[in-house]
This record gives C-alpha cells, sequence and structure tokens, in this order.
C-alpha cells in the first residue's frame, strides 16, 4: 500500500477509452490512487501534449506519436511499451448477404455512406485507407466516405445510422450493449499494418507514484486479460 | 481536395443560409413584432435558444433526427435520395437553425420601431396589409434587414460544433474553414491554421466594420435632417 494516494492524469486514444476506465476503476480499487482519463484522437492528444497539456501518461492508439515524443525527450526514458494491438472491423447494422466479400460489401449500391476515422489524426483510420487501397477500391469507394475525428465518432455515425457502414476498433463493438449489430467482419490482417498501441510514461509525471503503478499495473496479468477480453491482441513477451 | 476548398463550402453555405434566414425570418419576426397572442413568449424563447445552447446540444439531436429510419431522415432520402448527415444540406439545416436568433431578433426590433401608427396610416389611405408592409414597414426597417443579414452572414461564417458533429469533414462538401483550421491545429500544420485564422479573423472584422460604417453614416444623416 503507497503511503499517499496521488492522481494520475491518462491521455487516452478513443477506442480504448472504454477499456481503461474498466482498468483504472480497478486499479482504483487496488492501489486507492485515482486516474482521470482524457478521451480523444490519437493526433489530438499528441498536439496537445506537444503543447504542454498535464498529462501524466498517454496510451496511444499507434506507436509512431510514442516514438516521436521519445525522440523528441518528452518522455520518461525506457517507459515506452506495447499494450495493446488493436484489430479493424467493418460495422453495420444492415445486413448483407453472408457470400457477399468486404469489397462487394463496400461497394453496394445500399452503402451511401462509410464512416472511417479521420486517417490524419486516428491510427484505425491509417489503417482503414490501407484496407481501402489494398483492396483497390479508394477511387470506387471515395465518394461513400464521411471522416470521423476518431474511432469514436465513427462508431457513433453507424449507431446512430447516419452511416451505413463504418470502419472502426474491435473494441468498440465489445463495449456496446446493444446486440442489433447486424454485420460484424474482420478486417483480415494483411489488409493493414498492425495497430501497435505503445504507452508511455510523459516526463512531468516521472515522481508521480500513481501514474508508475498504473504503468505497472497495466503489464500485470490481469489488466492484461482485460485487454484480450476486449478485442485487443497482447504484444508477445 | 483543393487547397481553397474549405473557403469554397463556407462561402457557399454563409450565401446559402443568410438567403434561407431572411426567408424564414422575416415572417417570424413580422408576426412576433406584431401579434398579441399568448404564445408569443413561447415562440420567441424557442427562436432565442441557440444563443444559449451549447452545439453539441443541436449536433445530438441533428444526428437523431437526421438518422435515415426517422421521420425527418427518411421523408429526405425519399424526396432527394441523400441522406442529411454529411451533406451539405444538413450543415445548412444545422447552420441556419443555429444562426436564427441573429436574423429573427434586429428584425424583430426595427419591425417593432416602425411602430402601429404607420401602419395604420398606410391602411387608412387604402393600403392592403402586404402593400403596407412592403411600402412602408420593409423601408423603415432597412436597417434591420441590413443588420439581420449581415450577422445571419458571419454567424454562419462561424458555424462550427454543430458541423463537427453532424458534417464528416469531407473535402469540398462538408469540410468548412472552422473544421479545417481544427484538423490543421490537430495535425501541427500551423501554416495552414495561420492562413485560415487570419483570413477569417480579416473578413469578420471587416464585414462587421462595413456594418457599423453604414449605420454610423445613416445615423449622422438622421441628425443633420
Amino acid at each position: 500500500m503507497p503511503l499517499q494516494a496521488e492522481t494520475a492524469y491518462l491521455a487516452v486514444a478513443s477506442n480504448f477509452a472504454a477499456i481503461a476506465s474498466k482498468i483504472g476503476q480497478k486499479f482504483e480499487q487496488k492501489t486507492k490512487h485515482h486516474v482521470s482519463i482524457v478521451i480523444g484522437s490519437t493526433g489530438k492528444l499528441y498536439a496537445q501534449i506537444l503543447n504542454g497539456a498535464p498529462y501524466d501518461l498517454f496510451m496511444s492508439a499507434d506507436s509512431l506519436r510514442p516514438e516521436l515524443l521519445e525522440t523528441d525527450g518528452q518522455v520518461v526514458i525506457g517507459s515506452r511499451f506495447t499494450y495493446a494491438i488493436g484489430d479493424l472491423v467493418l460495422w453495420s447494422q444492415q445486413h448483407f448477404p453472408a457470400d457477399n466479400s468486404i469489397e462487394d460489401i463496400l461497394t453496394a449500391t445500399s452503402v451511401r455512406r462509410i464512416a472511417i476515422p479521420n486517417p490524419k489524426l486516428a491510427p484505425f483510420g491509417v489503417a482503414a485507407e490501407q484496407t481501402l487501397t489494398r483492396l483497390g477500391i479508394v477511387a470506387t469507394v471515395a465518394d461513400k466516405l464521411v471522416y470521423a475525428e476518431n474511432v469514436g465518432q465513427a462508431f457513433s455515425f453507424v449507431a446512430t445510422k447516419n452511416a451505413d457502414i463504418g470502419f472502426v476498433a474491435s473494441s468498440n463493438l465489445a463495449t456496446w450493449s446493444n446486440n442489433d449489430s447486424a454485420l460484424v467482419k474482420e478486417i483480415p490482417v494483411h489488409l493493414f499494418d498492425p495497430i501497435r498501441q505503445d504507452v508511455v510514461l510523459l516526463k512531468r509525471a516521472s515522481s508521480n507514484i500513481a501514474a508508475i503503478a498504473f504503468m505497472e499495473y497495466l503489464q500485470s496479468e490481469e489488466a492484461q486479460s482485460i485487454i484480450a477480453n476486449h478485442g485487443y491482441q497482447l504484444a508477445p513477451p | 481536395m483543393t487547397e481553397l476548398g474549405s473557403v469554397i463550402v463556407t462561402a457557399k453555405l454563409a450565401f446559402a443560409s443568410t438567403i434561407v434566414l431572411m426567408i424564414i425570418a422575416t415572417p417570424l419576426a413580422w408576426w412576433l413584432a406584431t401579434t398579441r397572442a399568448r404564445i408569443k413568449p413561447f415562440i420567441e424563447a424557442l427562436t432565442a435558444l441557440p444563443l444559449v445552447l451549447p452545439p453539441t446540444v443541436f449536433g445530438f439531436y441533428l444526428l437523431i433526427l437526421f438518422n435515415p429510419e426517422s421521420f425527418v431522415g427518411s421523408l429526405w432520402l425519399n424526396i432527394t435520395g441523400d441522406t442529411l448527415a454529411f451533406s451539405f444540406s444538413g450543415i445548412l439545416i444545422a447552420t441556419v437553425l443555429h444562426s436564427l436568433p441573429f436574423v429573427v431578433q434586429p428584425l424583430q426590433n426595427s419591425f417593432e420601431s416602425v411602430g402601429k401608427e404607420s401602419m395604420e396610416a398606410a391602411a387608412t389611405l387604402g393600403a392592403r396589409p402586404f402593400d403596407a408592409f412592403i411600402s412602408v414597414a420593409v423601408p423603415l426597417a432597412k436597417r434591420g434587414f441590413l443588420t439581420a443579414a449581415v450577422l445571419g452572414f458571419a454567424h454562419s461564417v462561424g458555424e462550427f460544433g454543430v458541423i463537427l458533429m453532424v458534417g464528416g469533414n469531407i473535402p469540398d462538401k462538408t469540410r468548412v474553414i472552422s473544421i479545417d483550421i481544427y484538423t490543421s491545429v490537430e495535425i501541427l500544420d500551423y501554416a495552414r491554421a495561420h492562413m485560415l485564422s487570419l483570413g477569417t479573423l480579416i473578413f469578420a472584422f471587416l464585414t462587421l466594420l462595413a456594418l457599423y460604417l453604414i449605420n454610423f453614416r445613416n445615423s449622422e444623416h438622421r441628425r443633420v435632417f
């Protein structure tokens, strides 16, 4: 037991927000520390950190931005590790014939709007764009694409049925309570580069015992099994 | 994406929304200025809501309203073949709703200052109500029309929160300047953010300056005569 309870401010990529708060709750019960979670797209949080945002931990949806922060001297050296590997899925509340391929579905005339996270801001958007490129249908579906702020907004566009279909994180579905998902199609891993999600301890938190304890807890078996149960793969040890 | 795509979308949106706003707001403001109906305070409160509500409230309800399976959404889809969310029509509706008080209130104020007497005088001279409105009320309320149009236009140029929620950030369709600036800041493209922000700032200042200059001159003339 720590002598003193402290608060850690976590900047969390929106695909991981729900799971981070679950892990945060367990962590709070265990340690009596507090965690406070800020949700946003990876790009947004990264820009905020560069501009001095008061976060202790950055749970990115990619490994690129944590690496950039590391080179920039913004993180505690040696703190970076991969906490989860994201899975990209295609999600819709419409029904499609079972034998339809991903290309068939995306190019179907009944699909007017395809929600994707903005590739400039969100790693899941980069993966969605790679998928469209590798399927060779970028030009065909270009007019259907609507860009969400982050993977959470892409999910909500489909949830409110304003978009017919969307590229979302499999973790979004794991935390979605309604069971009316008519279509959930995993995107095969050869269609996009692995979404390695890294976490770093930011420099200002180098002596924040709550933040340091949370970094340790994130690597515990308990936390890792929560992550694995919510649509993520774990990094090979 | 064309370099100035968001500028063109914003200009189109602001012009279209000003026209729609003037068409909707003129009869509404006239009615509010002249009616003695008990329902008037309720309509006034409804019209003023955008002044106090956060844009997220509008954005959230519009997303639900625009859903192609909702009454409004499906009606629109049947008529136009397009969905409301993520379309130019969608952000136009959002902007018009959100800018309504900026147009209704100056119009209503100037209609109220036209006064019953002038309208009654016109009626005594045999003018029908609509004639009297066109030939007496409209010229007298000229400044109100100008103020309303400029404020409606300027507020439409500055629309952000609602469009962020229902627009879908589509280049050349729903990506307006304010969203473009927001995204540029997020991706650390400060050069673009500066260019667009400074342009918008200068434009907004010049628009308001023109309005106040015209009002200033008009009031000087009045003093002279």
